[in-house]
């Protein structure tokens, strides 16, 4: 069982992995791997934030078989797993939007190395 | 309740759809819906001028708990500046886009990226802020990218991948202020954040905030993208980018988080004076060695916005006023002359310098803007540039700061040296004889850089001799960010949580 | 040239097994996709994952048929319509609530929480951005892998 700091510092860990992937890499498609695996670290930070880990956690949804004050005490924090749904969308866009730029890339420059894609200087 | 708060960013959202869907009856519907639009907008943004401050709880939830707007002095400088230069960029776009296919797309992306940056504006929640930001950043990635050659699309993918790590720093800066305190509206964070002292958490949390909103402003060592992206898109929107989006969603946004969530401390304030100071010269000198005039352009982009961060983070009024003129004087005159170079291209189909000369004996109209445009941003008088470019020199040395006097001294003269350049290789010297029978640009490309010519020398003139422009557009949005100097609750708090 | 026909043919799409099942599958996915979109605002999902359902029944269609078949029941201009109409109806409700005095109010009755017919506007929303969601999901499927294929194909 993982403690609740060493959660973090894998998810820190996962953020490092994409930062690195996206600078050490040349490969168009690795570079937008890492810059999705960034986005998801920090979505996954964001519904840490709201875990509990004091506890059993239970979903936010209110139903009979739970009462109010005992659903405040054990709930998971929904507001950041509606901020997360948002960034995943907003993730959606710009990974489509990158990959349509990755293969009309490939479409003109013939390859997927950033190194090679350097028409823009100075 | 201003219901028109919601419009500014409802109504660009809504006509951005509008916009496709009727485009497909005809292609010159789009042309009218945006260009309506944009001076619906424009129309708004100045009869918000008089009805003062005010918030708007949207669906009806209050804060801390609903998304709100806020509307105050500096909101509605931005949004002046933001709804004028895309009314006037529509207009140039009239004839201008005419050449690239899909022209109703570009309307609706160019909607999109107008409400994206009115919502900004006017958001007064962190992570909306962060939506915001998106929609106005996405729709401009896929706008550089919008002539799909090698060039644009090599930029627009640099430009996404930078443009992505920045908004994920700043949702990383959202997500730490949540853990801190629990609320993403930026009152009830600012409220919470005075009553407890400074922790790390929040000081890491603050400079992901800086380094994301740096990157979307293009600050030096974070400038890297600018000068690919904003050249290669086309010229409207390259007016856009380096005219108002830099200055909406970054240098606007990094100053509203600071001046008004995390409260301007002095290291923050430092860090705004490196940053700035480092851009400045930077950019200066690295402008005065490009051929091509948009690329010139665009590091000009990046020194000029230096002076502005610069300004402002001296925390002084006279700092904050002179800080805020440049901001509005850089829209107009820089705008201006990315038209303008749009219309250079459009007559010659070149940009690069090497290849120009001579444009005024055949393109007097276009030649006199472009100028027009050099002289307000190199800092002549009587032009609006030189008025806060002096402002800012004199904010500098009642600050106490000389070296930067200096600085901002020097590279506004470096500014002036490669202003001169421009027009010595493109406008005078000797015309090209593969460019003898260019014509002058069509009405409506001519309408949007004389309209702003005349905004730089009207402002510059008015300025001078009238204190009221001073007063009504300067004065309040000056006294939002002396606001935020203060460390006990400030009249922000107090306008949107009693409101 | 009908479903039934693409399936036994083997020279299109992928493997007979592939198809038939899903051929079999594909309208549960549809119909939970459905239900995930209907009941958003009383169950988990919502117009986001609904959205996102519906959109991968069509590409399953384009996976294992092939694009013709799946692009014979929705077009790349409908997806792209559908894609728009979704937006402004969700546009329009915000707009819908400036009557009752606030953009984006829930003006409709909240009815008894928990019941289908309740939460006022929050089920409209969820079904203008499954239309949107789902349409725009499908749109960039369409132009990744069928548009952008034909153009390399032609360029080498």
């Amino acid at each position: 069982m993982l403690s609740h700091t060493s959660l973090y510092i894998l998810d820190i860990a996962l953020m490092g992995m994409g930062i690195y992937a996206l600078i050490a890499k040349r490969h168009i498609i690795k570079k937008i791997i890492g810059v999705v695996i960034i986005e998801y670290a920090i979505n996954l930070f964001l519904i840490l934030i709201g875990y509990r880990a004091e506890g059993v956690a239970v979903a936010p949804i209110q139903d009979a078989e739970i009462g109010a004050t005992e659903l405040a005490a054990k709930a998971v924090d929904p507001l950041p797993q509606a901020l997360v749904l948002t960034s995943i969308v907003i993730g959606l866009g710009t990974l489509a939007l990158m990959a349509a730029l990755a293969i009309k890339l490939y479409e003109k420059y013939k390859t997927f190395d950033m190194s090679e894609i350097n028409r823009l200087r100075g | 309740m201003n219901h028109i708060l919601p419009l500014m960013v409802g109504i660009p959202l809504g006509m951005a759809v509008i916009t496709l869907i009727l485009s497909k009856i005809h292609n010159r519907i789009a042309d009218i819906s945006a260009t309506a639009t944009t001076i619906a907008t424009a129309a708004m943004s100045f009869y918000l001028i008089g009805t003062g401050e005010s918030t708007y709880w949207m669906g009806g939830w209050f804060p801390p708990f609903g998304i709100t707007l806020v509307f105050d002095g500096l909101s509605s400088l931005l949004l002046i500046i933001v709804n004028t230069v895309a009314l006037l960029s529509v207009v140039f776009s009239l004839s201008y886009m005419e050449k690239y296919t899909a022209k109703p797309k570009f309307y609706s992306l160019f909607l999109f990226m107008l409400a994206g940056m009115n919502g900004v504006v006017l958001t007064g929640d962190l992570f909306n802020m962060f939506v915001f930001l998106e929609i106005a950043s996405i729709a401009s990635y896929a706008l550089v990218g919008f002539g799909v050659e090698h060039e644009e699309l090599e930029a627009s993918f640099k430009y996404l991948i930078l443009g992505t790590v920045a908004s994920t720093m700043v949702l990383l800066g959202v997500a730490l202020t949540y853990a801190m305190t629990g609320s993403v509206n930026m009152a009830d964070v600012s409220a919470m954040l005075k009553s407890f002292p400074a922790t790390k958490t929040m000081a890491f949390a603050a400079g992901a905030f800086i380094m994301g909103f740096a990157l979307k402003s293009g600050l030096v060592p974070f400038h890297a993208w600018l000068p690919d992206a904003h050249p290669s898109a086309p010229a409207p929107v390259s007016a856009m980018l380096s005219g108002v989006l830099i200055k909406a969603i970054g240098v606007y946004a990094m100053v509203r988080v600071i001046f008004d969530v995390l409260g301007a401390s002095p290291v923050f304030l430092e860090i705004m004076l490196v940053l700035g100071a480092l851009s400045m010269a930077v950019g200066g000198f690295l402008a005065i060695g490009q051929w091509n005039l948009k690329r010139m352009f665009a590091y000009s982009s990046i020194s000029q916005m230096g002076y502005v961060v610069v300004a402002l983070g001296l925390g002084t009024h006279l700092g904050f006023i002179a800080g805020l003129f440049h901001l509005f004087n850089h829209a107009a005159f820089k705008s201006l002359l990315f038209l303008s170079a749009g219309s250079i291209e459009h007559a010659t189909g070149t940009r690069d310098m090497k290849e120009l000369g001579g444009l005024a004996q055949r393109m007097p109209v276009t030649s006199t803007t472009t100028a027009i445009g050099a002289l307000s941003i190199s800092g002549v008088p009587p032009f609006n540039g030189f008025f806060s470019k002096l402002l800012i020199i004199l904010a500098c040395v009642a600050a106490g700061r000389w070296f930067l006097a200096a600085l901002a001294a020097g590279v506004g003269v470096v500014t002036l040296l490669y202003f001169l350049k421009a027009m010595r290789f493109s406008l005078f010297g000797e015309l090209p004889k593969a460019l003898s029978n260019i014509k002058e640009v069509p009405f409506p490309m001519a309408f949007s850089v004389i309209a702003l010519a005349v905004v730089c020398l009207a402002v510059g003139v008015i300025f001078l001799v009238d204190p009221a422009f001073s007063d009504i557009f300067l004065q309040p949005a000056a006294e939002v960010l002396m606001d935020g100097l203060k460390s006990n609750a400030s009249s922000y708090i107090a306008s949107v949580l009693g409101g | 040239m009908d479903i039934k026909e693409i399936t036994r043919d083997k020279s299109l799409g992928m493997t007979i097994i592939v198809k038939t099942i899903s051929r079999l599958i594909v309208s549960f996915i549809l119909v939970f996709g459905l239900y995930i979109v209907l009941y958003g605002h009383i169950t988990p999902g919502g117009g986001f994952a609904g959205g996102v359902i519906l959109a991968i029944s069509y590409v399953l269609l384009i996976l294992a048929f092939g694009g013709k078949v799946a692009v014979a029941k929705m077009s790349g201009f409908w997806a792209s319509m559908w894609d728009n109409l979704g937006a402004l109806a969700f546009v329009v409700i915000g707009f819908l609530g400036l009557i009752g005095g606030y953009f984006f109010l829930n003006f409709i009755n909240h009815g008894t929480p928990g019941k289908l017919i309740s939460a006022g506007i929050i089920p409209l929303c969820n079904i203008a951005i499954a239309v949107k969601v789902g349409a725009a999901l499908y749109a960039v499927f369409l132009a990744l892998s069928i548009y952008g294929r034909i153009s390399t194909e032609e360029d080498e």
